[in-house]
């Protein structure tokens, strides 16, 4: 109690400051652009790795202020193609591992995921991705109504909807994550083991001699480097463009919502591939609520009338008791997508120019993975054999992977 | 909010339209690289600035249009119909 009193007193923080500032050097090996969870968990893993740790992450605002602090942090790894399981699988397991290795309490609560199927042709999907995850050794199968009763009793399972439930995809190891603390605690990891986080620095071009990066501009000076990995999300183009790099990629606002806080009452996540929506609650009581990207291509940080309305009768349609509820806050963030529903990493056609982007709706829950494979990248110059079908190079080899077990995908 | 005048039926919420996406000149058929059609197919500008780009009047009249919008302030500066030449 004294202590406390001294410490009230005193008017400094117990805690000291989990990452520092610094002043920006003129020289750093690797420059990386964006401070969301890939851009931080790839300076961890540079340095824990790999002994690199004369490294920059540049961020333009504050770090985790992009999609990492956007998303409504579910992680699972019931994908359809063997490339994405194998992918995300190997995410989930970073993330189970994450809390002690970074000494960071991250929340992670696999409670449970459940996709919704609406549809004969939904079951048939579910079916082949049930097989495609078991296969690959991911706890995942075909659930009917009786057991979906019993994991989510608030569930319409009646007749009455529009689109009456049929089955669902169960994925026991799927849950939710606290994303904010996924930022701090890469942070705090890599500030411990030497890398510069400049917050507040905005990357304004990049230089290329030669066909090879030489260094970046920001508002703060130039840094020359030999090494950028382009790690934002919704600008990923304009900084690309700034390399001379093209990429197979448009921008699209993904809103979400949280209602008020109500008393425990859902504790798996619940999706809706054919309703477009996910909703789960989080540990503070909120419904956390999103649904599918806005059908066109936009910058704007908005919220819209017209995603609230939607959301909200497709919500209704699976927990009718949520109608007297109120919606506390919406939000957007920017999702970079692709053709093929999958990201693009590693090398371009200018050398020392990496990315790691078009990152869709999935990017959060593959943070810790495409962190550590992109550090090896970087590290041995060469492509980890996981991440080689996400090469920018598949669009002009037409070897396109179709991951059609994205959030914003009907099936 | 976006409000998007079709060129036959006036102002309308933009829910009432499907998007096309940039609209971009398509390449000769007969003279192009198959890395030209790659980039074609795959590769977007992604503006952030006034795009031009195709809307589909679904909920209304069927007219697939041209529309002239900011990409971050969906401020819409001109709408009108296709004439046949490239965009």
């Amino acid at each position: 109690m004294i202590g406390l009193i001294r410490q009230g007193l005193s008017g400094r923080h117990p805690l000291r400051r989990r990452w520092r500032e610094h002043e920006l050097q003129d020289r750093y090996d690797v420059v990386i652009v964006g401070g969301g969870v890939h851009g931080l968990a790839t300076a961890y893993y540079l340095a824990r790795d790999h002994g690199i740790t004369n490294v920059a992450v540049l961020e333009k605002r504050y770090i985790g202020s992009g999609g990492s602090g956007r998303n409504t942090a579910i992680i699972r790894s019931n994908y359809l193609t063997p490339e994405g399981v194998l992918f995300y699988d190997e995410s989930v397991k970073l993330y189970e591992e994450l809390s002690a290795e970074l000494d960071f309490n991250v929340l992670f609560s696999q409670r449970g995921h459940l996709t919704l199927a609406h549809s004969d042709a939904a079951v048939r999907t579910m079916r082949w991705r049930a097989e495609v995850n078991q296969i690959q050794g991911v706890d995942s199968r075909l659930i009917w109504p009786d057991e979906i009763a019993r994991l989510c009793p608030h569930l319409d399972l009646s007749d009455r909807p529009r689109y009456p439930i049929v089955a669902a995809l169960y994925h026991p190891p799927g849950g939710i994550i606290r994303h904010d603390a996924v930022v701090w605690g890469y942070a705090a990891g890599a500030d411990e083991r030497g890398v510069h986080i400049h917050q507040l620095t905005e990357v304004t071009g990049i230089d290329v001699e030669h066909g090879r990066v030489s260094g970046v501009r920001t508002n703060r000076g130039r840094i020359a480097t030999g090494t950028v990995l382009n790690a934002t999300a919704g600008w990923c183009t304009l900084i690309s463009d700034m390399a001379g790099v093209s990429l197979p990629v448009t921008s699209h606002p993904l809103q979400a919502c949280v209602s008020e806080a109500l008393k425990p009452f859902l504790d798996v996540v619940v999706v809706s591939g054919s309703l477009h929506v996910y909703v789960s609650q989080s540990d503070r009581g909120e419904m956390v609520m999103g649904a599918a990207v806005d059908p066109y291509q936009s910058y704007s940080l908005d919220a819209t009338l017209d995603f609230l309305e939607g959301l909200s009768g497709h919500i209704l349609e699976l927990f009718p008791g949520l109608a007297p509820v109120k919606v506390l806050r919406q939000w957007a963030g920017i999702c970079d997508m692709t053709p093929d529903y999958s990201p693009i990493m590693g090398f371009t056609p200018v050398a020392g120019f990496l990315v790691d982007v078009g990152w869709g709706t999935y990017g959060f829950k593959a943070g810790p993975v495409s962190g550590k494979r992109i550090a090896e990248l970087i590290a041995t110059n060469t492509t980890p054999e996981l991440i080689r079908p996400f090469r920018l190079a598949r669009f002009a080899e037409r070897a396109l992977v179709g991951e059609k077990g994205a959030a914003s995908v009907g099936h | 909010m976006i409000l998007l005048a079709c060129p036959n039926c006036g102002p309308r919420n933009a829910s009432e339209f499907r998007y096309g996406g940039e609209a971009r000149p398509r390449p000769d058929l007969n003279a192009v690289s198959p890395e030209e059609w790659s980039d074609y197919v795959y590769m977007r500008a992604n503006l952030l600035g006034v795009l031009r780009e195709w809307w589909y009047h679904r909920a209304g009249c069927g007219l697939w249009f041209i529309a002239e919008r900011h990409t971050k302030t969906h401020e819409v500066t001109a709408t009108y119909v296709w004439t046949g030449e490239h965009v």
